[in-house]
């Protein structure tokens, strides 16, 4: 099998799964394990953007 | 002036059951077993998904699985990271997977994903050693 995914969504796809190991280990209780994760969810992708943007500035 | 080795609080020791070892030890061998054991169905389920799912989408992205080796820091790092995943590994190395020479640019996504995977399940079982000695609910 060769699964060929963009970067974008190989990125995505790790944050979903980063984030929900994320809220579950570092948080007790669940309200709190559910915002932690998107927190981490909402870095992750938003860290994607931002490292997309200098790499697009650098290149330029 | 206080003296510090008068004021210094020691942390209770905890007292080592079989739940302590056991937990974090099948949690490694098998991700989320751990959480699973202790009849915390969710977060073990979701650990579980989340490991097993990563690993295996680093496999089909012809992620490299690294051996033991003594050579570069970054290969030795690369197998530490990559026996994190337990059982996982040691089927993969059965089976002699993982051995993709990387020929597309996503393809080192799938050699950090199984890193990864293996790194998350680390957290996991320590996790659930501090469940089981009651640290966390």
């Amino acid at each position: 099998m060769n699964l060929q995914l963009s970067h974008f969504s190989s990125a995505v796809l790790f944050a979903v799964f980063a984030s929900v190991v994320f809220g579950i280990t570092q948080r007790s209780t669940s309200r709190e394990q559910v915002r932690y994760g998107l927190y981490c969810f909402a870095m992750f992708v938003g860290g994607v953007f931002v490292a997309g943007w200098v790499m697009w500035m650098l290149r330029r | 002036m206080a003296n510090p080795s008068t004021t210094k609080e020691t942390a209770p020791l905890q007292p080592v059951t079989a739940m302590s070892v056991l937990a974090p030890a099948i949690g490694w061998l098998i991700p989320g077993a751990g959480h699973l054991i202790q009849k915390r169905w969710i977060r073990g389920l979701l650990i579980m998904g989340s490991i097993v799912i990563m690993f295996l989408l680093g496999l089909a992205m012809q992620g490299r699985v690294y051996r033991p080796n003594g050579g570069d820091i970054l290969d030795i790092l690369g197998f530490v990271g990559d026996v994190g995943a337990g059982g996982l590994y040691i089927v993969t190395r059965a089976l002699d997977l993982g051995q993709g020479a990387i020929a597309h640019a996503t393809a080192d996504y799938g050699t950090k994903y199984i890193i990864v995977a293996g790194l998350l399940n680390f957290i996991c079982a320590a996790d659930a050693y501090h469940i089981a000695i009651g640290k966390k609910p």
